[in-house]
């Protein structure tokens, strides 16, 4: 699972009212390349909560993210490729996604998260 | 015949290691699944921009249809309920995020960010109600839901399915449409039981302007699909309304009528039945319905 991913997700245990950011906790990654396409950037942008973003990205030990951003940068290139590298390259493989609510544990193994809910929680 | 799928067992179940190895060394449903996706794309109608957009594949399983939505340039993230089926997406280094997870649980996505869903092939799961937990109308309702509310605003999920028949389909429509969308179905060789599809196209939000709801191809026939050798009409579409879920038509089912059953009493009476009761102006005469 890539940032991209985790920035969509949120807990949707029952009870849970604010299930974003999942937290992570990190044991494996991997970094697999993909071809740079900042139409893709740009058209993402506004729609990525870029303080989760941040924040997992240093989780999983990214840190060169500017903390806070504008539109402007988005004509950046350096900007660009690092924004494109947390977001689309950086893989979680093992691990797991936290509800910030409920501390409820969602493992990751194998890059995939285990978001199943059991009977009660749903 | 065989059983469906869906009758034999829940789908973490049904798509085992063997189901799910077999599903993607069939070169047949290698072929469906890429065709019914292209098929669904189209249907999505997203904009022609050139930029890759984010969508979401609703039981993605082996990652099939997943490899046409990245062949055009998309990335997505799948979700899924069987791990077997998961596993053989990352044998097949699928390009999308996998997540194992419930449809009917929700899709815990947050809202607005998804610019389309399909789904292929795995909606009529949720009309199956196999364990005591499952409601499939709770859970119908809990999926188009949370689908309704991660879509961007103007963008559609199209949902190819195969209903069991007509109840489900119906079920499974007023489910989306009580969900806030807006939409159609698509039946792609609807004379056709073989090649017959089903596409439901939900638009989230009003229709408007600019997101024209799916139209019917020419009916000059054409191309033709490899499953309909002599079927050339392409497709027929049944408009639903947003928010007003479709009444159940009255069964048209054909009444038999006087005539008939005055021909059946005869025959009865000439094969030497005794207890045949006596033709009067009553016989067959519409009954007021009594409650
Ligand atoms: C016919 S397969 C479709 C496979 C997929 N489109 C592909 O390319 O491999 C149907 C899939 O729906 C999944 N499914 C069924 N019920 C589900 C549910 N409640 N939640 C998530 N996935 C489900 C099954 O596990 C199965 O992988």
């Amino acid at each position: 699972m890539r940032l991209l991913t985790h920035n969509m997700l949120s807990c949707n245990r029952k009870g849970v009212s604010n299930g974003f950011p999942l937290g992570i906790e990190a044991s494996k990654l991997e970094v697999k390349e993909v071809d740079f396409n900042s139409d893709f950037l740009r058209h993402i942008y506004p729609k990525i909560e870029w303080k989760a973003f941040v924040d997992a990205a240093k989780s999983l030990g990214l840190n060169d993210l500017p903390e806070h951003v504008d539109d402007s940068m988005l004509e950046d290139d350096d900007f660009l490729h690092s924004f494109h590298h947390a977001l689309l390259e950086v893989h979680l493989e093992e691990g797991a996604l936290i509800c910030p609510e409920t501390g409820r544990r969602f493992p990751v193994n194998r890059g995939i998260p285990n978001m199943l809910l059991n009977e009660d929680e749903v | 015949m065989s059983l469906r799928p869906e009758r034999q067992a829940p789908p973490e179940i049904f798509y085992n290691e063997s189901e799910a190895r077999k599903y993607t060394t069939s070169s047949r449903i290698i072929e469906i699944q890429a065709k019914l996706t292209e098929r669904a794309l189209e249907l999505l109608a997203l904009p022609q921009d050139g930029a890759p957009r984010l969508l979401l594949d609703i039981g993605c399983g082996s990652g099939l249809s997943g490899e046409t939505l990245a062949e055009n340039g998309h990335h997505w993230i799948g979700l899924d309920i069987s791990e077997s089926m998961l596993d053989i997406a990352l044998e097949r280094e699928a390009e999308g995020d996998l997540l194992l997870g419930d449809i009917g649980q929700g899709l815990g996505v947050r809202p607005g960010v998804i610019d389309g869903a399909i789904s292929i092939s795995a909606v009529q799961w949720l009309c199956n109600a196999d364990k005591s937990c499952n409601d499939p109308r709770k859970r119908l309702k809990c999926f188009f839901g949370s689908l309704y509310r991660c879509l961007a605003r103007g963008s559609r999920a199209v949902l190819q399915m195969y209903p069991e028949n007509g109840a489900q389909l119906e079920m499974i429509s007023t489910a989306a449409m009580r969900s806030g969308f807006s939409g159609g179905l698509v039946v792609d060789y609807p004379h056709s039981t073989r090649a017959k599809k089903y596409f439901l196209c939900l638009l989230c939000g009003p229709p408007s302007a600019n997101t024209p709801l799916p139209k019917a191809k020419g009916e000059d026939g054409g191309s033709g699909s490899d499953e309909s050798e002599d079927d050339d009409e392409h497709e027929t579409v049944d408009f639903l309304e947003r928010q007003r879920p479709t009444k159940k038509r009255k069964s048209e089912k054909k009444v038999k009528g006087r005539a008939w059953v005055l021909k059946k009493k005869e025959q009865r009476r000439n094969h030497g039945f005794t207890n045949v009761p006596r033709d009067t102006k009553y016989t067959a005469r519409k009954r007021k319905a009594r409650f």
